[in-house]
């Protein structure tokens, strides 16, 4: 019953229903509507812009932390780059330091030094010793460099401001990439000789590759053009040009952003190695960058999902329950009134046939008395006594005038608002009393009489008269039903722990659905051409009404109709100080 | 047997104090309660018979008036109306109550029993 409700609540229900009786006070659908939709907007805004905020603010805070590993790892990498080459350049200063010009002509010394260099350290080729002219004078290596001139080459006279020199990569005619390193050493007779030796690139390359699995990007040297010094995964062959902006100033790492090749966003780290051509250069994949920050994020967008989810159930759940409460409550409301605008259409009504009667009862006692009087005479003075047809006519005008007497009677007592005098009383023997009273009539008519009285019915404070009247008038009208004989079924029963239940049920004619309505309104009677005056079931309606109860009715044409009077175990609250015997009105 | 008949509608009281004397009832009828009054002051009936609601006065404070003159006098009320005092009245013992128009074999067994309840009172 409660997810019914709760998916299909009552106010949905009721959709499209033309019946007078349910046009609501409210727009119940367009309450719930609005709930629903100013909740789901407080809840949810605060919750999508926190979460928009924190997913702005993660993602600029893994980028700056991309960014910050980037310029770490740019700035360890040319340390060790500048240490690789001043160690070896301080290798060869020793050297020349160490020997004499002379010493380094002899070609198995130079051979010897060679040695004990590639001991040391890895990748020397070859080793040459050139005279302050720019011709090799000694040299050991696998080429025939022997007399080779370099006076007019570039660096010989770069070296000469500087002392140490550092070349770029050279692939060679061997197709190896190489490298150039000399150190130039000063002479006693002020004169100067140059050291020079070539190195392979394997043990430089070496040293970036530790690099590279710890950054997870693409780290290798560029000279000042951008052309790359070392192998890269992604930027192409070596000595081709890299597609980015080359940002580099005294010390320090920079970083920047930048596009790859294919358009892809990447973080740029450079950093100048000094007193070399090399640039190190790092670069870091936008997809690697925000792997972490994705990750991150779907955890945080799936918590985000379930909170939306979870929250618009809630609302819609506690939306549809209070909106349904509400309707309850209303319909509730709304059948109060409609309860108390036909009490009080029956009891203005009652008013209005009260006053009514009376002005008509004052000239009835007298045609009542007139008539009388002459049929007194009739009777009293064996004048016309013997003339049927006098005393038939006179007979015939006194029965009306009863009859009329019937009706003003009956209307006076229904608009008579008596006092109600509570007593304890038991519901089961007032029945049994009127049952008692209408025996003789039962049998009469072949009505089969059954009781059902619960056995827990307790006595209750009631006012035994009316309660006597208003099982009267039910029984009576179940009698009328029942032309042809059947079955009469009183039941009574606890209905809740305050009120009692009890149902008179006929098998008689039945009544007609479109007349099920009105039967409780005064002069509505199907029963006019035999005597009835339409106000039995009315004045059964006020008492019950007046002894702080309600009536209902249910009939099947054909099968029978059952009037089920609830009543309450305490007396009406305005009847309560009446109790004490002492009338209000 | 000797009843007062009370009731301001004299049409109705002249014609029921004529049947009444065809069934053996002596009635003294008027239509004016201060008259009735006088009537009582002189004479005590076994019977009074009073309308509910008359011009000026109830049928119950008539009753008052008439009481204290005669004791042991019984009391009958007609009404043609479903008012309070009719009701007040019919609850009471010592009383009868009748509603209009009257059955007058009825109201005839009512005079009847009220006067042969009169000694025991």
């Amino acid at each position: 019953m409660f997810k019914a409700d709760l998916f299909f609540p009552h106010f949905l229900r009721n959709q499209g229903s033309q019946d007078r009786s349910s046009v609501q006070t409210f727009d119940f659908r367009r309450i719930w509507r609005q709930a629903v939709i100013v909740t789901s907007l407080v809840a949810l805004v605060p919750l999508v812009v926190m979460t928009l905020v924190n997913y702005k603010l993660t993602r600029k805070s893994i980028e700056d932390e991309a960014i910050v590993r980037a310029s770490r790892v740019t700035s360890t990498a040319r340390h060790s780059v500048s240490f690789f080459l001043r160690e070896r350049l301080s290798a060869l200063s020793f050297i020349a330091m160490d020997n004499s010009f002379s010493d380094l002509m002899d070609t198995n010394r130079l051979r010897g030094i060679l040695k004990r260099l590639n001991a040391s350290f890895e990748g020397f080729i070859d080793l040459g010793l050139i005279d302050g002219r720019g011709e090799q004078v000694s040299y050991v290596g696998p080429d025939d460099l022997q007399a080779k001139q370099y006076g007019n080459q570039p660096w010989f006279n770069e070296i000469q401001k500087t002392d140490r020199y550092v070349s770029e990569m050279i692939l060679g005619y061997r197709q190896r990439p190489h490298m150039v390193i000399a150190v130039r050493q000063k002479m006693p007779d002020g004169g100067f000789f140059i050291l020079r030796a070539t190195m392979d690139s394997t043990s430089f390359v070496e040293t970036l590759k530790s690099f590279e699995l710890m950054s997870r990007g693409d780290l290798f040297l560029v000279n000042s053009e951008g052309k790359l010094q070392t192998r890269s995964h992604y930027e192409g062959n070596l000595f081709s040009t890299v597609p980015y902006t080359l940002q580099y100033s005294g010390e320090q790492p920079e970083t920047h952003h930048d596009r790859s090749a294919t358009g892809e966003a990447v973080i740029v780290g450079t950093e100048k190695v000094p007193d070399s051509p090399f640039v190190v250069m790092i670069v870091k994949r936008g997809d690697e960058m925000i792997r972490f920050w994705r990750d991150t994020g779907m955890i945080l967008m799936a918590f985000v999902a379930f909170s939306v989810v979870v929250i618009l159930l809630v609302i819609f759940a506690v939306s549809t329950r209070m909106v349904n409460s509400m309707y309850l409550l209303d319909m509730r409301q709304r059948a109060a009134m409609r309860d108390v605008e036909q009490y009080n259409k029956l009891a203005s009504i009652g008013r209005l046939a009260a006053g009514v009667a009376h002005e008509v009862n004052n000239p009835l006692a007298i045609i009542n008395e007139k008539a009388g009087l002459i049929k007194d005479i009739f009777s009293f003075t064996n004048t016309y006594a013997k003339d049927e047809k006098i005393i038939g006519l006179i007979n015939s005008v006194l029965a009306s005038v009863e009859r009329c007497g019937t009706i003003t009677k009956r209307l006076l007592s229904f608009a008579r608002h008596m006092d109600s005098v509570f007593e304890e009383v038991h519901l089961n023997a007032i029945i049994n009393d009127v049952l008692g009273f209408m025996k003789k009539e039962a049998e009469y008519r072949g009505i089969q009489v059954k009781t059902s009285f619960a056995g827990d019915v307790p006595a209750f404070r009631s006012d035994r008269g009316k309660l006597q009247q208003v099982f009267l008038n039910l029984i009576n009208n179940a009698f009328a039903a029942m032309d042809k004989g059947g079955t009469l079924m009183v039941e009574v029963q606890m209905e809740t722990l305050e009120t009692i239940r009890a149902s008179v049920i006929d098998s008689g004619a039945g009544i007609a659905r479109e007349n099920l309505d009105k039967i409780f309104e005064p002069f509505f009677s199907t029963k006019t051409k035999t005597g009835g005056t339409g106000l039995g079931l009315s004045i059964t309606y006020s008492l019950v009404k007046e002894l702080g109860g309600d009536i209902q009715v249910d009939s099947t044409v054909g099968v029978g109709t059952v009037f089920t009077v609830t009543l309450p175990l305490r007396p009406p609250p305005e009847s309560r100080e009446e109790d004490n015997g002492n009338p209000t009105r | 047997m000797e009843i007062l008949l009370v009731d301001d509608e004299l049409e109705f009281i002249s014609t029921l104090a004529e049947r009444l004397r065809y069934r053996g009832i002596e009635v003294i009828y008027t239509a004016k309660p201060a008259e009735a009054v006088e009537l009582v002051k002189n004479h005590c009936f076994q019977v009074a018979v009073l309308d509910m609601k008359m011009p000026g006065i109830s049928g119950l404070e008539l009753e008052a008036q008439l009481q204290p003159y005669c004791p042991d006098m019984k009391f009958i009320f007609l009404t043609g109306h479903g008012s309070e005092e009719d009701y007040v009245a019919g609850k009471s013992v010592s009383a009868f109550y009748l509603l209009k128009p009257i059955n007058i074999e009825v109201l005839v067994a009512k005079i009847r029993e009220a006067a042969v309840s009169e000694g025991k009172a």
